[in-house]
């Protein structure tokens, strides 16, 4: 075991792309901890999934050791964070097992908005900060202004920012002097009863669940009972041990020390993130702050396009769920899309990632409904009830209100695009809150905004408006009370509900005219004429229809060409397969996915 | 109507060839078929006429056949003893039963009374000839060397030698064709009189000039304008002729055999360039490059460039699919049952697209007809 005066706990918040990955593996080759001829890129991003898009979903810690100047030994656990606001209450955690962190921020880019909220949650947290400017070797990099802009947030003076290029190296070391000089050795109590926080689990195929623990008081060993305190469970630590970054089994995880514990567990819903683990013999009166239970934020129905894959779709997200404890599933019936599931998630890159790796991993084709959030819809009878999907709005002859979950939105954007950023906020619904000039050329603002008009096309706008400089984030406000309706649309008079939305009553009619018009297009003409209604309650907002084929035959038969004729009709026939019946229309999955983008 | 269902579907045990002629003047910017463009380059016809004839004399023995056609391209560029010689290689290798139709396409600037008359003599008795339309302007846009009123005489002239059966070709929906324009030519055809009648509406083959123009954003045909100017043809032409497939219409006598073995699945034997032959329940397609072509008839190979044999199923569903093309349709059998009680069968069904007629599948609307072969293709075949 190692003192904890020479353990440093820390962690690199970044934004995507800014170096976050590149920097860890550099730091892990500098101590020696990955050879460097084992090197691939991105070591600690282990799906492929994160590999590809740039991003790291689950945290991972590894043990590095690194012999300082002061001629002592420092054992280093670098701890990684979640990038992404869906996941940050998962960042929230990590870092409360930190007592430091590392600011990552591109010489060339500068303070991104996600970057900041997570340095905020650090600050809150107590972590003390090294600012940290990556790729200063690039010819567009501005280390100077960037490093004031950092400064202009954090305090400080100019030489407490160090400059790297985790690229080529430089810098590296002297990165690592200032770990162990400036962050602070874990604190905690050795004596007490074991306190160890979970801040991490995955689900290994032959291991069970795998927890990530940061002891903070007293030690684990190995083969004690253990206490889960926030589901009550009792298990035997089968094994513990850190990664360097391959598993290492130890005979004790000591205060101040993080590692991995494997316990017989099998379901990761059993092991919650923010969850304290105690003994069972000995164990704490009580359990270390800032657990909460998971919660879903954003909802989809995930249907699948051929109804037989059904089963396969249950199998696929109950696998997911082994790795993933914030998915949650319920089966749903649409008449339109048949049988399906209604799942929540933390937020809309979450949602994405879910259904590409259902797509990808499990080769899935699936129908995903418009995301859509958590409403309280208050009866007269003055009981509330939750919708998720628009089809559970209560009629309006026992519907007394609708409240709406608002966000607190953080864009931060060159000061030039502000005029443009506040218009699109107007757009939807959003009230302006404080706006800080970070430096005279980049703003941060903040904004209230009902959280349903930025699971639509949100970022996405935000991003073309700014030509791509604006970076957001966002965290859960309160509920409020909104002139809400539903829009159906019925295809050929029956309603869709896979279409249908809940909106505010001002934006109704233009919701419903942009999805008719749209749905004209994208649905291929049939053997009858086919009305696309738009409605609220039972009064027809927009209409439009698409006419009845009237041709659909090729002219000859090519000279006595049969075969290439059969293979034609075949081909095309493949091409309609991808095609969901909705009553007696055929609908190809491209106006599902069309239709929902409505531009401004 | 009975006598029409006995003679399409007996077309199945008909023996045909088909032999194609694939030089043309000029490419049609429509056309994708198997071409040699003679303005581009100057191949030796004779050269050709001889290499289908040692082609013909490779082909294994076969009973006598009751329908010979000639494609193209162009057979009209042939001289009346180069087809002769070409049907005299047929009668030789296979027979041919007495009464058999021989059918050759020709373009109106070809076909002079003194060719006509010369080709009726060699014993040609059927004649398809590519008017297209009776509107200069149209026949400019689809890139046809003739005029209308040579339409009209060459119509005369194969009727003045006569030919049992002279059939028109039009093409309807050709981009800037007005509806007025259509419905003119269909009554100049009908004036005219001529024992058959074939209208295919232009369509937009890959890799032609058509596809071109209409890719880089030229008008190309349209499906309603099309529709439209098929039920006109089809409203006018129900008093004189028979519609009796999807684009063909005519007198009683004169429906065209060799077609109709194609749709009855019936074999044929094919000879030239890209031909499409079918025997032995096997389709075979021969190479699409002249050079290629006579190099392997020079060594003595047969030009094939590919065979195709179905398994029952597939066999049976195509069955179904060729048969639909027709007005008689087709005899349901075990596809056209599968094929009803599928899902999208009863769709049809219900839409009134398709029906059930004493023990025959029957297109309602032939302009729907692809939609329905599409579900037959794609049917499972039924479980044991």
């Amino acid at each position: 075991m190692t003192v904890p005066a020479r353990i440093r706990n820390f962690s690199i918040i970044a934004h995507i792309d800014h170096g976050k990955s590149t920097l860890a593996d550099r730091l892990l080759e500098f101590t020696g901890a990955v050879e460097q001829r084992d090197m691939r890129e991105q070591v600690l991003d282990t799906m492929d999934i994160e590999r590809e898009r740039g991003i790291t979903i689950k945290a991972n810690a590894v043990r590095l050791e690194y012999p300082a100047s002061d001629g002592e030994t420092y054992i280093l656990n670098l701890i990684d964070t979640p990038g992404h606001v869906d996941f940050s209450y998962e960042v929230s955690r990590s870092l409360d097992a930190c007592e430091g962190a590392l600011l990552l921020v591109d010489a060339a880019q500068g303070v991104e908005a996600q970057t900041l909220a997570n340095a905020y949650l650090a600050i809150e947290n107590g972590l003390e900060i090294i600012p940290v400017v990556n790729k200063i070797d690039l010819p567009s990099a501005e280390p100077e202004r960037v490093s004031a802009e950092l400064l202009g947030i954090l305090g400080g003076a100019p030489e407490d920012v160090i400059h790297v290029s985790a690229k080529s190296g430089s810098g590296i070391e002297e990165l690592l002097e200032a770990i162990v000089a400036r962050l602070p050795a874990p604190s905690g109590n050795a004596e007490s009863a074991l306190r160890a926080m979970v801040f991490d689990s995955h689900y290994d195929t032959y291991r069970g669940v795998v927890c990530s623990v940061r002891v903070v008081d007293g030690e684990i060993r190995a083969g004690a009972q253990v206490r889960f305190m926030a589901t009550d469970l009792v298990e035997n630590a089968d094994e513990i041990g850190v990664l360097r970054p391959a598993a290492e089994p130890v005979k004790r995880l000591a205060q101040g020390e993080v590692g991995y514990l494997i316990t017989g567990i099998k379901e990761i819903d059993l092991v919650r993130v923010g969850d304290t683990v105690t003994d069972a013999g000995k164990a704490a009166g009580e359990a270390l702050p800032g657990y909460q239970e998971p919660k879903p934020m954003v909802f989809s129905g995930m249907f699948p396009t051929d109804g037989d894959d059904f089963e396969r779709l249950r199998e696929a997200l109950e696998k997911l769920r082994l790795n993933d404890s914030s998915l949650v599933y319920q089966p749903e019936t649409s008449r339109a899309l048949g049988f399906g599931f209604r799942c929540g998630f933390l937020g809309l890159l979450h949602m994405e990632i879910v259904r590409e790796r259902l797509e990808r991993e499990y080769d899935l084709d699936l129908v995903a409904t418009a995301p859509s959030v958590e409403y309280r819809a208050h009866l007269t009878d003055d009981t509330t009830v939750q919708v998720r999907s628009p089809q559970d709005l209560p009629g309006p002859q026992v519907l007394a209100d609708i409240a709406e979950p608002y966000v607190k939105v953080m864009i931060i954007t060159p000061s030039e695009y502000v005029g443009t950023v506040m218009e699109l906020i107007q757009q939807r619904r959003g009230e302006m809150g404080e706006m800080t000039y970070l430096t005279p050329e980049r703003v941060e603002l903040h904004y209230q905004v009902p959280l349903a008009e930025i699971v639509f096309d949100f970022f996405d706008q935000l991003k073309s408006r700014t030509r791509g400089y604006a970076s957001m984030d966002y965290e859960p406000g309160d509920y409020r009370m909104s002139d809400l309706v539903r829009v159906n649309i019925l295809l050929n008079g029956i309603p869709v509900d896979a279409f249908s939305s809940i909106v505010h009553k001002d934006r109704a009619y233009r919701y419903g005219r942009a999805m008719v018009e749209r749905l004209r297009k994208l649905i291929p003409r049939q053997m009858f004429d086919i009305p696309v209604q738009a409605a609220v309650g039972s009064r027809i907002i927009a209409r439009e229809t698409i006419k009845a084929q009237r041709k659909d035959v090729t002219a000859k038969c090519y000279g006595g060409d049969i075969t290439r004729k059969r293979k034609l009709l075949e081909r095309q026939k493949e091409g309609k397969r991808r095609m969901k019946m909705v009553g007696q229309v055929e609908v190809p999955q491209e106006a599902f996915i069309s239709a929902l983008r409505i531009d401004e | 109507m009975s006598d029409s269902i006995a003679q399409v579907d007996g077309a199945v045990a008909a023996r045909a060839a088909y032999v194609h002629i694939p030089f043309c003047r000029r490419r049609c910017p429509y056309c994708d078929f198997a071409v040699v463009d003679l303005s581009a380059s100057s191949p030796s016809i004779q050269r050709y006429a001889d290499a289908v004839a040692a082609e013909i004399d490779m082909e294994p023995a076969w009973a006598p056949l009751h329908a010979v056609n000639f494609g193209g391209g162009t057979p009209s560029a042939l001289t009346p003893g180069q087809l002769e010689s070409l049907i005299r290689s047929l009668s030789n290798r296979f027979g041919l039963v007495d009464g058999a139709e021989v059918s050759i396409e020709a373009n109106p600037e070809d076909w002079t009374p003194e060719y006509a008359a010369s080709l009726r003599e060699i014993g040609i008795n059927r004649v398809s000839l590519g008017v297209q339309s009776f509107d200069d302007d149209v026949l400019g846009v689809l890139g046809r060397s003739h005029t209308a009123e040579q339409g009209r005489q060459a119509v005369r002239a194969a009727q003045a030698s006569g030919f049992e059966t002279a059939s028109l070709d039009l093409i309807f929906g050709t981009p800037g064709e007005s509806l007025e324009s259509w419905q003119r030519t269909v009554e100049v055809a009908c004036e005219l009189g001529p024992e058959h009648l074939s209208a295919y509406a232009l369509t937009v083959e890959r890799g032609t000039e058509l596809s071109r123009a209409v890719a880089s954003g030229a008008p190309g045909p349209d499906d309603d304008d099309q529709a439209d100017k098929y039920e006109w043809l089809a409203a006018v032409a129900a008093d004189r002729y028979d519609h009796y497939e999807v684009s063909n219409w005519a007198t009683a006598a004169n429906y065209c055999r060799y077609n109709l073995t194609t749709w009855a699945q019936g074999e044929y034997v094919a000879f030239g360039l890209g031909a499409h032959g079918h025997r032995d329940g096997e389709r075979r397609r021969n190479v699409r490059r002249l050079d290629s072509y006579l190099d392997k008839i020079d060594k003595g190979e047969r030009p094939e460039a590919g065979r195709e044999k179905l398994d029952r199923w597939a066999r049976e569903k195509e069955r179904v699919f060729l048969g639909l093309r027709r007005r008689a349709g087709v005899a349901a059998g075990e596809a056209g049952g599968v094929f009803l009680e599928s899902e999208p069968g009863m769709r049809f069904v219900a839409a009134g697209v398709v029906s059930l007629q004493g023990g025959r599948l029957v297109v309602a609307n032939p302009l729907l007809t692809d939609a329905v072969a599409r579900e037959v293709l794609a049917l499972e075949p039924p479980k044991q």
